[in-house]
This record gives C-alpha cells, structure tokens and sequence, in this order.
C-alpha cells in the first residue's frame, strides 16, 4: 500500500474503507477517494489505453482533465477517474482497450505508428471501389474510434435544475477567489462563490503553504451570511450577459450574476520529450494532490523537473512523503530559486541546472516509468514530478471575451479582459505568489463594488514580488518520436511540424487536420506547447499563432444535466374528463389531447360513420376548445383586423359574424379563422390551434408596429368551445334555458349573441365546419363542464351525439372546407384556393396585399379542386400524391377521404390551372407509382347549394 | 495495410503532400477572382481549373481557410427536399459526393450511411409523404416509414414517449450521409493550387471598383486586384460583401449553433433528425455524437453559443435516446448562416455584368459544395447560367417565383 499516514489524506476518511473492481479485480480505498487515488494507493497506476497507439496511461494531472484517466463505469462512459469518488461495489473497467487494459492487442499499434502519419486517413482508405469507404474502411475505423461504450439501458437518472441570482460571482476558491468572495460579502453584496472541489481553499490545500492562511480564510467566511459557498460546482461556461451554468453534481444552477470574478487559476503543463506519457510521469500538482489529498505516496524514486518555486516545493513535499529524490533538474541557471534551493540541498537532493529531462523508458510494455535521461545519462526512478509552468486558465475569460497575448520575456501566456461586469483575480490574472494573489483578489473586489454603486477604496495595483519566467517549457523532439503534444489525441511533435509541412500553418488549420486539442482536456496541456512548436515550424511567434478559440464547455457535462427534468408537455380541454368517461379515443394533436372517436378501437369505423350520420341527420356535438381565441379591444378594433386580415372589418355591423384569412407578406394564405363583433371597439376571433400561438405574436408585433389603439388578449385557455351541429341543433338549443332567441330570424347565419345558457355566460356564433346548422358556443373554460351537460342532457331526445376529430374532418371535407397548413402550403394564395371572395378589393392595405396583387399578374399557376373517385376506383391515391401533367408535377392531392354521405372517396387537390374545370381529368400518381385518373369537381361535394347551414 | 501507408513508414522523411501552398504575393489582375475561401468558393476554383482550363484564378479568404461556415457546419448531405427544383440541383450534388475522394484524391470520408427523420405529428407525415413522393419522382431513394420501419432502421430511440411526442413515423432516405467538412475543403484547395489557382489567405475584400455594370477590381487589405470575373461565396458575410459592390441581397443573418459529445464507441449509424424536436444527431467517424438544430430566433453577426439553445438540443437528444443523459458534451459553437426567404440559395448572375453570386446558403450549404462550385464554375466559364440554377436566380424574389424548402430544411439542414 502506498497510503501515508495523517495529516496527509485531508480528502479521505480512513474509517470507512470502501470495496471497488477495476478491470475486475477487487480494491480497496477510503470514503473521499477517488477512482485514481484509491487505484494508486494499490499500486495501480495504469487506467486506460491511449486513442490512437494503445499506450498505458496513467494519472498527469489528478485534475480529470484529460483523457489518460478516463474510465467506463457500467452505465457511464468516459468517467473522470481522477476527481469521481469511489464507492461500494463499484465496477470500473478501462476505456478503448482491445482485450484488456493489461493485455491490450491493439497495442502493436505502438509499432506501427510511422506508417501512420498525421493525416494519414485522408490519403488513404479510398479503394479499390468508389464505395470502399463506406463498406469496408469506415467500419473497421469506426470500430476503433471513440473511447468509452454507451450504455444503452443506463437506467433513467434524475436531474433537477435551479436558478440563482447574485451581485457577485467568484468562480474559484483558491486565495484570491476566498480574498475576492470575503471582500465583496463583506462590503454587503450578495456573494457565490463556487468552486470544482469538493472543499475551499483551491491550492492552499495540496500546495506546502502555512495551513492557517486557508483556516484564517474560512472563519473569516463562515461570518458571512451573505456568501454562499457553493463546492462540488463547477461554472462550465460564461454566456453573454453574465448568464453561467453552475453545476453542481445532478443539479444546474443557472445564474446570473451582476459581476463576475473569474479566479480560476492556471493550468500546470507538462514537459515534451520522448516517451513523456508513461505512468509514473505527473505534474508537480497532481503529486502534491496525492500526496495531501488523498494520502497516496506517488512513488519512490523521484525525479524532480522543476522551472519554478512550485516544482522545489513538490520536491520537499516528495521528501516529506518519505519518497527519495534521487535528482531536480532545473532548466535555468543556478541560482534563481532563492532558500528553496539552499533548503532542498540541506535536505541532500542534487540539484542539476541547465538541464533537462530528455527521453524517459519504461518497464516491460512501457507500464511505468523506469528512468529517465538527463544530459545523456540515464537515472533509475518511479516517479517523475514535472513543474515547469502553468498557463492561465483561459477558457472561462476568454468565453467572456478575454484576449489572449504572449509575453516571450516572460514565457507567459497573458489575457486581458475588455473593461466590464467580469474581472480576473489571482494567477489567471497572472499573480502567481500567494500575497499577490490575495491581493488581486481584494482588487478584483473593489472594482465589482465600485461597479455595483459601493464607495470603495479600489488598490492600486502593486507589482508584483516576484518578476520570473512562469514557463519554460522544455520541448524535446525526438527523431523517435512517442514525444506527446497532446496526450488524448497522441500526437507527437514531429505530427504538427508536418502538418505546417502540408501548408495548415494557421493555428485552426493544425487543430483540424491534425485533432490537436480536440480531446477531452480541449487543449489544456497542450495548447501552449502547440503554438510553440507551430511559431517555430513557420518562422512566427508564439503571440501571431495563438490559441483556438475557448468554446463552452469549459469541462465535460452531461447531457442529463442539461436536459434536467423534462416531462412531454401536453394540453387538456376542459372536456377532458368528459370524453374520457364517455370512452373517446383521446390522442395528441400538436400539444392537444383531442378525442378522435366515441367508442372502442374495435369499433372505430362504425363509430365515425356513426357520427357523421348524426351530424347529418340529426345534431352532433363537438368540442372545439382547442381553436385559437383572441379578444381585440379598443377603438381602431376594426381598423386593425382590416390591416392584419383580407376581409373588411371596420364596416363589420355588431353582432355579425365574419370570416378571416390572414396571409404573410408573401401573400401566402397562414391562417383563417372568423371574428364576431360583439361591439363596436370588441371582436372576438378565432385562429386555427397550431397557428394561434404564432398569430398571437404576430398581432402584438404589428400592433406595436402600427401603434393602433387596440388591445390583444389570448383566451384560448381561458375560454371553452362547443359546436352543436345538424339539422336538429336548434331545437336542442331551443329546449336549454336562455336569454337567446335561437330561431331563424332573431339569429341568422354568421351573426353572434352573447348571453346566457343554462346559468353559463357565452358568446354563440352560427358558423360551422360541416355544412349544417351550427351553433358554437363559447364560454368560460371553468364553466365548460356544465354547459357540456347541459347540451348533452337537452340534446338527448334528439339522438345528439358527441362526435370526434375523424368524423369533423370527414364532414369538413364533404363540404370542401380547407385546413390551413393541410390544404395550404407555403405558398397558396387566394386565388389558388378560390378564395377570391375573401379578399377585400377596396381596403388600401392589408398584410400581404401587395404581394397577391404582383403574384395575381405574374399569373395563377395552380389551382385547389375536389376530385371524384367513383365508387369501386381500384387505387384511391393517399395525401401529399402528385398531380402529374405531361409527367411533370404541377400539383398534389392534399385531403383525402371516404364520405359515407356520398358513398364514395373524394379528395382536395391542387391541378394544373387549365385543368381547374369541372369534368377535366387529371393524373394522380400513387405512392405504389400507378397512375391513375380523376374528375374534376367543385369543392363542394356535399350540398354544393349551402343550403343546409343558413335554415 | 493500403499501399499508401507504406510510402509514409518506409521513406526516412515524412513525404510532403503540400496540401496547401503559402499564401503568395498578390498579382495585378487574375482572370477571375473568386471572394471567399470555403468550400464552395474553392470547389469553383478546382472546377474552373480542372474542367474549363482557367487557370488565373485568385480565391481571397479573409481569415484561415475554409474557417467559416465549411468548418462550422454539421455536413448533413442529402437530396429529400420537397421542390422538384431543388431536388433536382441536390441530387447532382450527392451523386458529385459519391465521386469525390476519387475526383480529389483525397479522402473526404463520405459516409452515405443514410438519414431517417422523425415526423411527431400527421401534418409532419403528410409533408414527408409529399417529399417522398417527390422524391421517388425525381429519383431519389426517399420513402416513408412506419413505427417499425423507425425501429428498424434505429432501435435505440425511445419509442414510448406518446403524447406529442410519439413518433408516427418518419421519412427514410437512403442517399444521406455525411462527409469530413473540412477534407471536403482542403481536397479542393489541393487540387486547386496545383492547378495553378492562388489561395490568398488572410485576404480580406474591403471594396470594389465598379464601373458602368462592371467591377474592374477588388480592393483587398493586401491591395487592389483586377478581375475578369468576380465570384462572392463568402457564406455568412455574402449580405455584407454583395453590399460593397452595390448588390442588396434578399438574406438575413442567424447564428446557427451545434455541439459535440466525447467520443464513444459507435452506436448511432444512421443521421436522425426530429421535426418537432428541432434536433438532429449524427455520430462522427471519431465517435463524437454531433448535435444540431434549429437557428437562433434573432438576427445576430455574432458566432457566440448559448445555454438556452444547448439545452434546447440536449433535452431534444435525451428525448430520443434517453440513455444519453449521462453522456458528456465536449463543445459546442455556432455558425452566421445567411437565410434567404425561401430557405434555397441564389445562384448565378447578379445586377453587375461580371459578378456572379452563390450565397444565400444559410444552414444547408455544405451539401452543395461540389455541385455549387461545379455549377458555378460552368457558369462563369460559359458567360451564361445552366438550366439546372436558373430557378435558383435572384430576380425570383421580384418575380414571386420563389423555392420553397422550409418545411425540407427546418430541422434537418
């Protein structure tokens, strides 16, 4: 066991010893381990193969930010090893291996890897046939593409979502993230501050720093009732307007903040030389991370590469931690790193400068580190602990629109930030001394409360104390190669140089062609490096070839996260329950339930022929509360429907009833509906149900727009709809109690009442869809229910018979009623419909007029007819079947259907405009590809007189 | 192991292809000069050259090459639209993609594995039955499939929602697929300058010189250039480019987003897209799911992503295949799509006798890369614009003779 006595392991909970299997083997570790601490303290250090050549890989970072660590648990692919907690009886297997992550047989990739250059896909693999791509080598690439297995059972997980608002976000605990966080709260303003570990401090936790600095920081905290501290959160992107996703497990807090306070720290790199991926290789943090996190010595043997005072601190960590440390190479001069240097050689650790470290080997199947080459000698050690440099963590600030430069004094990646609500504190600021950081931290605060109106001394910034190079990057290119750039997508130093070599010398270009920060990390060890390598193949500096561009994500995400909790939305009228008891054959209609029948599955062609009959013989009853309800109040009422609509309004007489069509600025015909003018400066009109959402927007649009003096209000939900139909409708009406004179004369077609019905206020209008008597009534949605069972109760002497959606369009089209969005496309006009009637021709103007009048002399190309299918017609075409003429498509049949009136199939189609006469034939092809020929006939098939629907 | 491998691991130095010459110095004058380095404005220069012997060709490419839209978009290909117009034009283009790592000698990874999308509603039906009719008309393989036809062809989507939800069926066609976007572009550029074609990188067009009906020469940040003939088919800037010669162009610009997960084994074969889900899903040759959808509801010239939309599309994603909520998304990104009225493009002669136009791409140009630049290449090498673009002309949108693809583009590009 590598584990290491206390204090060491501040994560972990010795107590609770917890049982876990990697690649099926059982282990053990602490509550607070992670996957890769307790695999570790095991001696377990390889966890994964890598994409392209198979190589073991192990822990880099410990921050689970690349590739190397991830792992597959059953239900959860490509999971961060290094920061996902263990726990009792979990199965964790190893990504992207062919066999075992022991025995992997894809690892004579590693062999074969010169006869695979950069690129090498795209010169390749495209015969011998023109479809071999796709037959055969796309397979076999597919198969070794991807890293972790989808489960495609996983069981369904919850997801909840929140949304948090605050003065100030500090994204990172670290000590200028604590400084930022305190000196905000205390100065008033409502703080969060969240951060991606599981506690505050950030590297006062794993770095050798005086442990009453962080405990000084958190009682100071802890007083402050107006700081949230939000742990386990990380900000995973920063969206205009200061609008952040926080996410916090299973849990999205999307936030938004007044001021931002990005103090998110830097990103250790690591070092390029040959075989600079084998385990046993880490960062100086990811070993101090074992080590004071986790308890978990990270070897025995160590060599130190050290460019920094971070890098001799890990060295007198490693000693601490009771490893050896056989060397620190330094590859500056002697010197430059004060007592730390003085400290390490009291403590007898050889101090080598000017050097670096060149190639590593490893053991059998390169498993571990075995030496590395220093000066061309080799030295034996498990343990490499790399600290040369970090970059800022530009992800976040450059996402709020940070600039990336380049200061080639300091080897220091730099961002600047456009004065505003988002302010950089600590080393993303480039303060990476601990009292600079505080400092920038309490600056970064003074500049948010100065902008959120607090009278603020703001500090004027202080030089830093120390001025060094924070990076000096050794880059040693192999002949060999096996020298990672980029460890998740194994690309290698020579890959980019030959990539510039191709002429992909802009950054964009390299990253495309050769996958270079594409992986998991997204570039985060390797970016640096790459523009390095890239500014040196193609004569440039590093500042002219810079960075990609820093996308959301900052991290991985779920999906689940996003998604959060998610239920199909669906409406219900308020006679939902009604059908329901009266057996309907309920189903969705865009988000309306809607009952397409009354009666058993069994039974369901009977039933609708049943209710047709009813509607035609007797009185039928239809809910209709799903159409689209809009009142229009105020005194140009009528002029602003005369704008939006083709018919007049204005003149409209109160009490009558009119129809509407609507088109767009296209002239194209969008929707129809009617408007009943309950008074002079009130309509009340309905809009088809899929289009009133939209037909709604559109009136608060134009209304703005015209600046009218008019009123839009959307009812559709707070009104109910109920169409009595037939012959008989009037005396079921006749026989309710009411203030309304149903009869003939006191209430002819296409006028409107309003009054009351059985005790329930309604607007009544004589319309309808099929052809009859109708009466529709509208009311309050609350009282729908009881004026159902009024009708219902009045209607049952007559035979009245609720009737379903199946039955109202077969009426609908027996009369040759159009649907809008069914019998229309995008650009029917009027006149194609036959609609000529509908169009006013003296108003000045109305949405769309313009445009008919052009297409009205550009000439009619098509027209909407009805077509005849005789009893005993073979091959009855279905909808959307092409009207051919010549053999070309001029049309499409758009409604078709059996009418039990007339006892044959009818359909609605648009033909050729010389074939729109009564008797012409037309072609219709089948979807079966038979053609087959049909009448012409008037759209009205059933009582073309419309003699029924005035009596 | 191809041949071709052996070259790489048996010579000592990397043998250089040379994709993609340096950007060289301006000349004077070049026969034609092609505005934008993507894919479409570099497959009209690999067709001139190759195919109409036009060989003083400069393509002006203001940033990197082909880093607009080619590199953003989410390379749907496919011929199921609903126009016979259109149909026509993008089967030419599928055919083209079918040839074209042969035609470039480089492999673009064109991978006709097919594209099912997803109808929730009857009218969604009917709009597929239209197209599939169309479609079998024009001689594509587009038809309908049932509920079981769905499961067939894609088992794992989740079938039980119901409600609004419930999947009615959806339109199978046979002839999608996708390509590497970028490949597509760097195949033609390759070609391209070996051809004698000039890629002017970090080249941007600032104006023109217009005399009478024509433009004499392109002024560039690196300098005037004289120009037989000028092509704009600069993707989300042709509204702003077309401006400085005078042209006003009928587009409005939306920033079109997407995003990728990390990458999996492959489960997904199939392209999928859902019409009332407004989200599609498509699994790379790297094993990244990519997931796209509908445009963003306001104007912008902005590429930058946002929370609402990547959540709109992962609700969509883990709607069809729930078992995605635990996988993870890498990036997401966004593209400036150029939309015209009737969601086609125009192509071909604008108000200037010497300037061609291919714009008006909005959120399905990539499919037409070889087929736009062949077509265009026809035409400014003819002086005359071929049947097969005439419906897509300009002057359609005076003359109300206007290409109605929405309902074929909305969710699916």
């Amino acid at each position: 066991m590598n584990r290491l006595p206390a204090p060491f392991g501040s994560r972990i909970d010795r107590s609770r010893p917890i049982r876990f299997s990697f690649e099926g083997k059982p282990f053990e570790g602490y509550a607070g381990d992670s996957m890769a601490s307790a695999l570790a303290a095991s001696g377990q250090w390889v966890l994964s193969r890598s994409f392209k050549y198979h190589r073991p890989r192990g822990i880099l970072s410990m921050t689970g930010a690349d590739a190397n660590a991830l792992v597959q648990l059953p239900s959860d692919p490509n999971v961060a090893a290094e920061r996902t907690p263990i726990s009792e009886g979990l199965r964790v297997s190893a990504q992207n291996v062919n066999g075992s992550l022991e025995h992997d047989r894809d690892a004579v990739m590693d062999r074969f890897g010169r006869f695979l250059p950069v690129g090498f896909y795209y010169r390749t693999f495209m015969g011998p046939r023109r479809d071999s791509w796709l037959k055969f080598w796309e397979p076999i690439i597919r198969r070794k593409a991807g890293l972790g297995l989808v489960d495609t059972k996983a069981p369904h997980r919850h997801f909840d979502k929140t949304h948090l608002h605050c003065d100030v976000l500090v994204v990172g605990a670290g000590p200028a993230g604590l400084s930022a966080a305190i000196a905000a709260a205390e100065a008033g303003a409502d703080v969060v501050l969240c951060d991606e570990n599981p506690e505050i401090g950030g590297a006062l936790t794993y770095g050798r720093y005086d442990p009453a600095i962080l405990s000084g920081l958190s009682s100071k905290l802890e007083a402050l009732p107006n700081l949230k501290v939000l742990t386990g959160t990380v900000c995973n992107g920063w969206y205009e307007d200061n609008w952040l996703p926080l996410i916090q497990g299973d849990r999205l807090h999307r936030t938004r903040a007044r001021e931002v306070i990005l103090a998110t720290g830097a990103i250790e790199q690591p070092a390029v030389f040959r075989n600079n991926d084998l385990p046993g290789i880490m960062l100086g943090g990811a070993a101090q991370r074992l080590i004071r996190h986790y308890g978990v010595r990270p070897g025995q043997s160590a060599v130190v590469l050290a460019a920094n005072d971070d890098g001799y601190r890990t060295a007198l960590d490693l000693l601490d931690a009771g490893l050896s440390v056989v060397e620190l190479v330094d590859p500056r001069p002697a010197g430059v790193a004060g007592s730390l240097e003085a400290e390490l050689r009291g403590k007898g650790v050889a101090i080598r400068n000017g050097a670096t470290v060149e190639a590593a080997e490893g053991t059998a199947g390169n498993r571990h580190l075995a030496r590395v080459r220093v000066g061309g000698s080799w030295t034996a050690c498990d343990l490499l602990a790399v600290s040369i440099g970090s970059a800022p963590a530009w992800q976040l600030p450059c996402q709020a629109g940070g600039k990336v430069g380049y200061d080639a004094g300091m080897q220091t990646m730099t961002i600047t930030l456009p004065q505003g609500s988002v302010h950089l504190a600590g080393a993303v600021a480039g303060a990476d001394d601990l009292e600079d950081a505080i400092a920038s931290g309490r600056r970064a605060a003074a500049n948010a409360l100065s902008r959120l109106g607090h009278a603020v001394a703001v500090e004027s910034p202080v030089t830093p104390k120390t001025i060094r190079p924070r990076y000096v990057q050794p880059i040693v290119a192999d002949p060999k190669g096996r020298d990672f750039v980029d460890f998740d997508e194994d690309l290698q130093v020579k890959d980019l140089q030959n990539a510039t070599k191709e002429g992909y010398r802009e950054i964009e270009l390299v990253k495309r062609f050769t996958t270079v920060g594409m992986g998991p990390s997204q570039g985060r060890h390797s970016a640096l490096a790459t523009a390095r390598i890239v500014a040196e193949a193609t004569g440039r500096t590093v500042g002219e070839i810079g960075i990609t561009t820093a996308r959301p994500p900052v991290g991985p995400e779920t999906l689940g996260v996003l998604a959060g909790h998610h239920e199909v939305l669906e409406r219900r009228t308020a006679l939902h329950a009604r059908h329901v008891a009266l057996n309907a054959a309920m189903k969705p209609v865009g988000a309306w339930w809607r009952p397409y029948y009354y009666g058993d599955a069994s039974s369901a062609g009977e039933a609708v022929r049943e209710e047709i009959l009813a509607v035609r013989e007797g009185v039928g009853l239809l809910d209709v509360s799903t159409l689209g309800k809009l009142e229009i109040r105020g005194p140009d009422a009528g002029e602003f429907l005369d704008r939006l609509y083709t018919m007049a309004h204005a003149n409209q007489p109160v009490g009558r009833v009119r129809y509407c069509l609507m088109l767009n600025e296209m002239g194209s015909v969008v929707d129809d509906g009617v408007a009943y003018r309950m008074a002079q400066d009130q309509f009340y009109v309905t809009a088809t149900t899929g289009a009133v959402a939209r037909v709604y927007a559109d009136m608060l649009f134009w209304n703005a727009e015209w600046r009218l003096k008019v009123d839009v209000l959307n009812l559709t939900g707070a009104f109910s709809g109920l169409n009595v139909t037939g012959p008989k409708a009037r005396q079921v009406l006749g026989a309710l109690e009411s203030d309304i004179d149903f009869s003939r004369d006191a209430f002819p077609y296409l006028s409107g009442r309003d009054g009351m019905v059985a005790g329930v206020p309604v607007r009544v209008m004589r319309i309808g869809f099929t052809g009859e008597l109708s009466y529709e009534l509208h009311c309050p949605s609350s009282l729908a229910p009881s004026l159902w069972d009024a009708v219902m109760a009045a209607g049952r002497p007559h035979g009245l018979r609720p009737y379903g959606l199946e039955a109202s369009r077969i009426l609908r089209l027996e009369k040759g009623h159009i649907l809008i969005g069914q019998d229309t496309d995008a650009i029917t006009t009027p006149d194609e419909l036959g609609f000529g009637w509908a169009v006013s021709k003296k108003k000045p103007f109305f949405v769309g007029k313009r445009s008919i009048e052009m297409r009205a002399r550009l000439g009619q190309t098509r027209k909407l007819v009805g077509l005849n299918f005789p009893a005993g017609t073979r091959n009855i075409p279905g909808e959307s079947c092409l009207v051919l003429r010549g053999g070309a498509p001029v049309g499409q049949t758009t409604s078709v259907g059996y009418s039990p009136s007339l006892g044959r199939h009818i359909a609605l189609a648009y033909v050729h405009v010389d074939d729109q006469a009564e008797g012409s034939r037309v072609t219709v092809k089948c979807r079966n590809g038979e053609l087959i020929e049909a009448p012409v006939v008037a759209h009205a098939f059933f009582d073309p007189t419309n003699a029924r629907q005035e009596i | 192991m191809p041949l071709r491998l052996l070259k790489y691991g048996l010579s000592r130095d990397y043998p250089v292809s040379g994709d993609i010459p340096a950007t060289p110095a301006l000349k004077p004058a070049y026969d034609v000069v092609i505005i934008g380095g993507g894919g479409h404005g570099l497959s009209c220069a690999h067709h001139l050259a190759k195919y109409h012997g036009i060989k003083s060709v400069a393509v002006l490419e203001k940033g990197y090459l082909a880093g607009g839209n080619t590199a953003r978009n989410t390379t749907t290909i496919r011929s199921n639209y609903i126009t016979p117009e259109g149909i026509a034009f993008y089967k030419e283009g599928v055919e083209l993609f079918e040839r074209l790592s042969q035609e470039l000698d480089f492999n673009v990874m064109f991978s006709q594995r097919g594209q099912l999308t997803l109808a929730h509603t009857e009218a969604t039906m009917r709009s597929f039955h239209m197209r599939a009719e169309m479609g079998k008309h024009m001689g594509t393989r587009t038809e309908v499939v049932d509920q079981k036809g769905v499961e067939e062809l894609c088992p794992l989507i989740n079938m039980d929602y119901g409600g609004a939800l419930e999947i009615l069926g959806g339109l199978w066609h046979a002839d999608g697929g996708t390509a590497r976007h970028d490949a597509v572009a760097w195949g033609y550029a390759a070609q391209a300058s070996r051809r004698g074609v000039e890629i002017h990188q970090r080249t941007e067009v600032q104006g023109f010189e217009v005399v009478g009906d024509r433009v004499q020469a392109v002024k560039t940040n690196r300098g005037r250039v004289a120009c037989g003939q000028v092509l704009i088919a600069t993707g989300g800037m042709n509204y702003d480019v077309a401006l400085m010669a005078g042209v006003e162009l009928p587009i409005r610009c939306y920033p079109l987003q997407a995003m990728v997960t990390q990458p999996l084994k492959p489960w997904l074969h199939t392209l999928v897209s859902s019409v009332s889900l407004h989200t599609y899903l498509v699994q790379s040759s790297r094993g990244e799911v990519v997931i796209g959808g509908g445009s963003d509801p306001y104007q912008l010239y902005s590429t930058r992503s946002t929370l609402d939309m990547k959540v709109h599309l992962a609700e969509g994603a883990v709607h069809l295949f729930p078992f995605l909520q635990g996988v993870r998304l890498l990036r997401q990104w966004a593209g400036i799509t150029d939309m015209t009225p009737d969601y086609s493009p125009i192509m071909g002669a604008s108000p200037l006798a010497n300037l061609w136009l291919d714009c008006g791409w909005g959120t399905w140009g990539f499919k037409a890369t070889p087929v736009a630049g062949k077509r265009m290449a026809q035409t400014i090498a003819d002086g005359r614009v071929p049947d097969i673009l005439k419906p897509f002309a300009l002057e359609r949108f005076e003359t109300f003779r206007l290409l109605n693809e929405m309902g074929a583009t909305a969710a699916s590009h």
